[in-house]
């Protein structure tokens, strides 16, 4: 029987470039960006990584297929390197990679690159791909504000809501993040907003307006992992270390299944009462102290708060509304601005919110250092309520 | 004299949308300074999603869901806008309403008394053979012409069998005479590839066309019938308002009821309105068909056509409809570049899902599921190969959650879709059309049509499958 990864991998340092519109800058300016500043705060040499990993999702608008973007951009010396692609939860799959490899003790130090040129393709929001060659021919032709907007309604008929309601809710969570990201110097977007602009803004797929999405940008974010002993024999003494790092994917229950209301993210429960167990975490609302959440859209949070158990069913608008989830409420929730404000480069963002964890458990986030934190979770999805990968991470100080 | 054929049943398809004719006025009336004459009533228009073929699969659907006994031996298609020019439109329509492969299906086209030929064609099959004649047309008209005022989209499908009606059928309409006269009179024309007919001068063609050759083949079909002009009780006949009148008056058909069709509503259905008024086509010669109606028909005619009319949902917008139809090209942003070709191999392979709508039934649990697959979807039973072909065309559904998409390409944003209940379980994700920003909500009942799914503009091919659209 597995003990899972729980207080197996450290992480050595992590870095993250700005992310936004970086129209001088490729894939390749993006990971150096990250990894630079990864490996001062790791302490290591280079050529001390054993293993990496590379995620990205748009291949085909940037970098093309494979790991040798990372091996050719760091001209890493013939190590083992892996490309991973699992939707927008392309990140945190990188990031699972090498700490399986580390957890498996089969290298010493590893890393988990994540990295997205979304500015390429010479359109605002994310480009067009194929679902597959059969679903193309019956799947609308919809896109992630669309796939996302439906929790909306669904949300609101189940709890007898209505959608004004919830988008004074929803308004609040993006003025939330936009606050916050204002107070992060690598974010995307910086402006404050109010409520009544979001409610005003145009419509992008009904009840979503432009103000409930998150930005479309370019940025990567990395890790380099060590064994806790390794980190140790490095002189380390106060580190942050992997609890939890756990995935659920869709098997086609909400495709296809009635029992499915459209309201939640069913992998979301799945992976986060899995990862609670890993980090043997029995009150998660009491122990974490603050969380980065899939913030594609302003409703997705919403109902993520349930999905993720922090909220009571059908509470969620209220608790979010009484500050619960606001920097200086119960539990922070992107306290970087999240993908709402930092940005989505996809292939980045799980490692993004990894990244705002580590700084925070460190009392290295600056301006938006949230007291002193122990606990914090990553939740990433990758794909649409429909059908998706949801990973839920936890992070702590190694103990 | 004895039946030919007999109509056991009839199905009527026109789109919900009406472009009404003042609003062709207002955006053309610039290319003359009289006033457009006749511009009062509508006219009805396709979706953007809708052609010939989609609309011929609701009109099959409707006369099926009424006829009583099996599948049809023979399907025709009848029309002069069929989508494709080689690959078996009637084919296509066939898979589309789950008919046995072993029907006959046959494509008809070349002129508007495409659709009477072919029903002089079902009659001559016998007394065991009964065939489904679907007539449709989509007629482009050039913008600020006449056609594009009188011109309307429809089509009308025909339960015939051959012979006197089947034991305990009432039909409709049995059929006593058919008389053709060829001719090759051109009141209008198309040549192959062109998208506007040219029609030439109405005077003439009422003088010397319909005139003189449809007077000739009423009396062909009058001999046939072994009738007199008194004997007829309802003449109609497509054309101009007026031609039906005037020419009763010339074939002497002094006490018949004259029918006009459905100007008012609907506009001329091209290929169509012969099946629909069912008397006389008329295009380089005249199909002239004897009927006797059968008991209870006109009423139940009625209730159908007051059915289909009572659906429609005025176009605001010229320029939309221009754009709908290929006449005016907006930008529909970046999106729309995206390569929409087909993977040919894949839609054969699943062509029973994609044409019939065919999803499946688990034998073990009952779930019911889209696509049909190896392994169940319900995540207590999971068995596999249990899965039984179950047709969700003829099913219904409830809207699970939807939203108004400005961003997906679509010709008619906002692209609507949403997640579908079915009523007999499952669910699915599905792309609504002929609906309007506002009007929906989680729990209405919605049910499935045939349409358009995408059409890709570099390889010159339209893919077809199923939408939900409100119940």
């Amino acid at each position: 029987m597995s003990d899972g990864i729980r207080d197996k991998v450290a992480i050595l340092g992590m870095g993250c470039s700005k992310f936004g519109e970086r129209w001088n800058c490729g894939a390749d300016d993006l990971m150096l960006e990250a990894f630079g500043e990864a490996l001062i705060d790791a302490g290591v040499e280079r050529d001390a990584i054993g293993a990496a990993w590379l995620g990205i999702f748009f291949d085909e608008q940037s970098t093309g297929k494979s790991s040798l973007p990372l091996a050719m951009t760091l001209r890493l010396q013939g190590i083992p390197v892996t490309r991973v692609e699992n939707l927008c939860a392309t990140g945190t799959e990188a990031l699972r990679g090498a700490a399986y490899a580390i957890a498996a003790g089969v290298c010493d130090i590893a890393l988990a690159m994540g990295v997205e040129k979304l500015k390429d393709t010479g359109y605002a929001g994310l480009p067009e791909r194929t679902k597959g060659t059969f679903e193309d021919l019956y799947l609308p032709s919809s896109t992630a504000p669309g796939a996302f907007a439906q929790l909306a309604s669904a949300y609101a008929a189940r709890h007898g809501y209505t959608i004004e309601q919830l988008r004074r809710a929803m308004a609040h969570i993006s003025r939330k993040s936009h606050d916050n990201g204002a107070r992060n110097p690598k974010a995307h977007l910086r402006n404050r907003i109010t409520e009544e602009q979001v409610l005003a803004a145009p419509m992008v797929a009904y009840p979503l307006g432009v103000l409930d999405c998150c930005g479309v940008s370019d940025g990567a974010a990395c890790a380099i992992l060590a064994s806790p002993r390794m980190a140790r024999a490095l002189g380390r003494k106060d580190f942050v270390s992997l609890k939890a790092l756990q995935l659920a994917a869709s098997n086609g229950v909400e495709m296809g299944h009635q029992s499915w209301d459209g309201s939640s993210t069913l992998t979301t429960r799945i992976a986060a009462a899995r990862a609670y167990r890993e980090a043997g975490l029995e009150q998660p609302r009491q122990q974490i102290d603050l969380m980065e959440v899939h913030d594609c859209f302003s409703i997705t949070e919403l109902v993520l708060m349930e999905d993720l158990g922090f909220s009571d069913e059908g509470r969620a608008p209220h608790d979010v509304l009484e500050g619960r989830y606001d920097r200086d409420g119960a539990i922070p929730c992107q306290s970087d601005g999240g993908l709402k404000c930092f940005g989505h480069p996809i292939g980045a963002t799980g490692l993004r919110m990894a990244y705002e964890i580590y700084l925070q458990l460190l009392g290295r986030a600056g301006e938006r250092q949230l007291g002193s934190p122990a606990m914090g979770l990553t939740h990433n999805l990758g794909g649409i309520p429909n059908r998706n990968v949801a990973s839920v991470a936890v992070l702590g100080l190694a103990t | 004299m004895g039946e030919l054929a007999s109509i056991v049943s009839c199905g009527l398809y026109v789109p919900q949308w009406r472009l009404e004719r003042t609003r062709i006025a207002q955006a053309m009336g610039w290319l003359g300074p009289a006033p457009a004459p006749g511009a009062s009533g509508a006219r009805a228009v396709c979706g953007w999603d809708e052609d010939a073929l989609t609309m011929a699969v609701e009109a099959g659907r409707c006369c099926m869901a009424q006829a009583q006994g099996g599948a049809p031996a023979a399907l025709s298609l009848a029309s002069t806008t069929l989508p494709f020019a080689d690959r078996s439109n009637a084919t296509v329509v066939t898979e589309a309403l789950d008919l046995p492969d072993s029907v006959r299906t046959s494509d008809h086209a070349g002129s508007l008394r495409a659709a009477t030929t072919a029903l002089a064609e079902a009659a001559r099959c016998g007394a065991d053979s009964s065939t489904l004649l679907i007539a449709s047309d989509a007629r482009l008209a050039r913008p600020g012409s006449a056609a594009e005022m009188e011109y309307g989209d429809g089509a009308v499908a025909l339960l015939i069998t051959g012979g006197p009606p089947p034991e305990g059928c009432k039909p409709l309409a049995t059929l006593r005479a058919v008389a053709h006269l060829s001719a090759d009179f051109i009141d209008h024309y198309r040549m192959t590839g062109e998208p506007f007919d040219y029609a030439l001068e109405e005077r003439w063609v009422r003088d010397e066309g319909v005139a003189k050759l449809v007077p000739a083949a009423i009396s062909r079909a009058l001999v046939l019938a072994g009738l007199t002009a008194a004997d007829i009780d309802h003449f109609a006949m497509p054309g101009l308002p007026g031609t039906a009148r005037r020419l009763a008056q010339a074939a002497g058909l002094a006490r018949a009821r004259v029918s006009e069709g459905l100007r008012e509503d609907c506009g001329d259905l091209g290929a169509a309105q012969p099946l629909l008024l069912l008397l006389v086509g008329f295009g380089q010669g005249v199909d002239a068909l004897v009927l006797l109606a059968g008991e209870g028909a006109a009423a139940r005619a009625q209730r159908e056509l007051a059915q289909v009319l009572a659906r429609r949902r005025l176009e605001p917008h010229y320029t939309r409809y221009l754009a709908h139809r290929g006449l005016l090209a907006p930008d529909f942003g970046r999106r729309a570049e995206r390569d929409q070709r087909t993977a040919q191999s894949v839609a054969w392979r699943k062509h029973r899902e994609l044409a019939a709508f065919i999803g499946g039934r688990c034998s073990a649990c009952g779930a019911v599921q889209f696509p049909k697959s190896r392994v169940c979807v319900n995540p207590e039973c999971r068995l596999a190969d249990t899965q039984a072909e179950h047709r969700l065309a003829e099913t219904s559904g409830r809207l699970r959650s939807f939203t108004e998409d400005w961003q997906a390409y679509t010709p008619h944003p906002p692209c609507v879709y949403g997640n579908i209940g079915l009523e007999a379980g499952g669910n699915l994700l599905m792309e609504l059309t002929d609906v309007a920003p506002g009007e929906l909500e989680v729990g209405a009942p919605v049910r499935f049509v045939f349409r358009i799914k995408d059409c890709d503009r570099q390889r010159a091919y339209r893919r077809y499958f199923w939408k939900a659209t409100r119940g």
